[in-house]
């Protein structure tokens, strides 16, 4: 029995600080990609939300919120949270329900919108909680992202100049992207001149918040066929694995990783697209496209080897070769990536399987990725979650 | 009179001459942790439930580092202005662990690199009416 499920409709509410509540963004795109679909709201019989924690009781019960807010219809109701995976997770909870059959046509939907300011923890003296401890000791979010960034630095010969090469890529891609937040095509002089945040890494190095929301009408592949879409896009894999112990990579909001005294290090990062190519019967050799988690500009290099587009210590090149620029070998985020977005989290994971299916019905505009056949997602976030998507024509 | 002394964590660390981070080890396993854990082993493969406290290596390399240029927020209590510092992740060898930590004061990116060998130092994190936060810094072996 064939595993995958087809995607047929999708929609966005354009990324950026609208300061209107998260419902409405979410609607926004679940409409659009309804209608993208050809469907009647009336023919979706589960609603699965990813969940904001940002946003009170109705964002801890967001397809409950979603569904009410389309018009109750009697549909069953689902919610996920999983940090920047959680749209992978709600995308994963409509999967199941439909190669069950338990379901035939489903609407998946994420949507946030996010405080002003610095991301910090919740008040009090708490010295059990790590992401109080972390703050306490003056270690912030971007410490983590510059320490990854210098170990390339240092291990690699990474420079400076090469993460600005990816901030000049992905403000390139986003730049006729309707969805992005920030459309300008940034020079490296422009990141050069930016202020430092966490040396390597200066302000344009890193990402920023944002609203935004992003839908998907996923059904089972007969349904497809039924309603004349037989050659609609597939998602073909979702990994959503853990970590193994013992992780060897230091992660928010730790300070410290687990010890490999014992057991053998192992990297989380790199073990979630080892599962979405098992299981989509795939390889690396197969991606002609790629959306991945660029919470810096070096991140986004750390997967191009975690996606094994690459060896280790290869990624550089392949951005100072142009490789993953649009008319490049293998692009990747050519939706202009979060560095045009800004991170709306349980938007983010299903936002980057709502531009695979743009590239690959061919659909991209300006930012096509000629002939592309196989796209491949990855995100990552706090406390072991992550996840990798694959989907194909 | 000098402002009493007090660890900014309470249990984290020794305070001595020659001070180091207190951790804990799986009596089954032989898996360290920092901070302690001593309730139950993380290892999948280990039902461990007793452990023994250890003092953890005081020294170790630079895994990597860099620095924070602007002020973070509470809990952090900042000097008015706020004064940037050095943020260093070490790798202990036999406990095959990489713990953070900031360095100490007047030690910049530009003096580190991995490899470095690092020592465990005490240096005040920030100080109250009553007293001197003491917290563990990286201070490059000289």
């Amino acid at each position: 029995m064939s595993q995958e499920i087809a995607i047929l409709g999708i929609g966005m509410h354009p990324w950026g600080k609208w300061g209107k509540n998260f419902v409405e963004y979410g609607v926004k795109a679940g409409r659009d990609a309804i209608k993208d679909a050809g469907i009647d709201w009336k023919d979706v019989q589960f609603v699965s939300g990813a969940a904001t924690m940002r946003c009170g009781y109705p964002g801890y019960v967001a397809g409950a919120t979603f569904a009410q807010a389309l018009g109750w219809q009697g549909a069953e109701v689902n919610t996920s949270y999983a940090a920047c995976a959680s749209g992978s997770q709600a995308l994963a909870a409509a999967r199941t329900k439909i190669l069950s059959g338990q379901c035939d046509v489903a609407l998946v939907i994420g949507s946030d919108t996010t405080p002003k300011g610095f991301l910090a923890p919740q008040k009090g003296e708490r010295p059990d909680d790590p992401d109080w401890v972390r703050f306490r000791l003056g270690i912030t979010n971007p410490s983590y992202f510059a320490l990854y960034a210098r170990r390339r630095m240092e291990m690699y010969g990474d420079t400076q100049d090469d993460f600005a090469l990816v901030k000049v890529k992905n403000a390139e891609h986003g730049f006729t992207n309707p969805n992005a937040r920030y459309k300008k095509k940034f020079t490296a002089q422009d990141v050069a001149d930016s202020a430092m945040v966490a040396d390597p890494l200066r302000l344009m190095d890193i990402c920023a918040t944002s609203d935004g929301a992003a839908a998907l009408i996923v059904s089972s592949v007969d349904y497809a066929k039924k309603i004349g879409k037989k050659d609609a896009v597939k998602v073909a894999a979702i990994s959503t694995v853990t970590p193994t112990y013992a992780s060897g990579v230091i992660e928010m909001p730790d300070l410290a990783t687990d010890s490999a005294a014992v057991v053998e290090a192992q990297s989380f990062r790199a073990a979630l697209p080892v599962k979405a190519y098992e299981e989509a019967g795939l390889g690396p050799e197969d991606v002609d496209v790629a959306e991945v988690y660029d919470l810096s500009t070096a991140l986004e290099m750390d997967w191009y080897e975690d996606l094994q587009l690459c060896g280790r210590g290869e990624a550089a090149q392949l951005v100072r070769d142009g490789a993953t620029r649009l008319g490049g070998r293998l692009p990747v985020n050519p939706s202009g990536g979060l560095a045009c977005f800004g991170e709306a989290v349980p938007a983010q994971a299903l936002a980057q399987v709502c531009e695979l299916t743009w590239q690959l019905r061919g659909a991209a505009g300006d930012r096509q990725v000629e002939g592309a056949k196989v796209g491949i997602t990855a995100n990552q976030g706090l406390f072991g979650h992550g996840s990798s998507v694959i989907v194909k024509k | 009179m000098a402002k009493q002394q007090v660890p900014v964590l309470e249990g984290w660390f020794t305070i001595d001459d020659r001070p180091h981070l207190l951790g804990t080890r799986c009596k089954s396993c032989g898996t360290y942790y920092f901070p302690k854990q001593s309730v139950f082993c993380k290892n999948p493969a280990c039902n461990g439930e007793t452990f023994e406290e250890v003092k953890l290596s005081r020294t170790g390399k630079v895994w990597s580092f860099t620095n924070a240029c602007y002020q973070p927020p509470e809990p952090y209590v900042s000097p008015d202005p706020f004064e940037p510092y050095t943020i260093v992740a070490v790798e202990l060898e036999k406990e095959k662990m990489v713990v953070m930590g900031q360095a100490v004061e007047g030690v910049n990116v530009s003096d580190l690199k991995a490899g470095l060998e690092m020592e465990l130092v005490l240096e005040t994190l920030f100080e109250d009416e009553e007293s001197e936060k003491l917290t563990w810094k990286w201070k490059p072996v000289a």
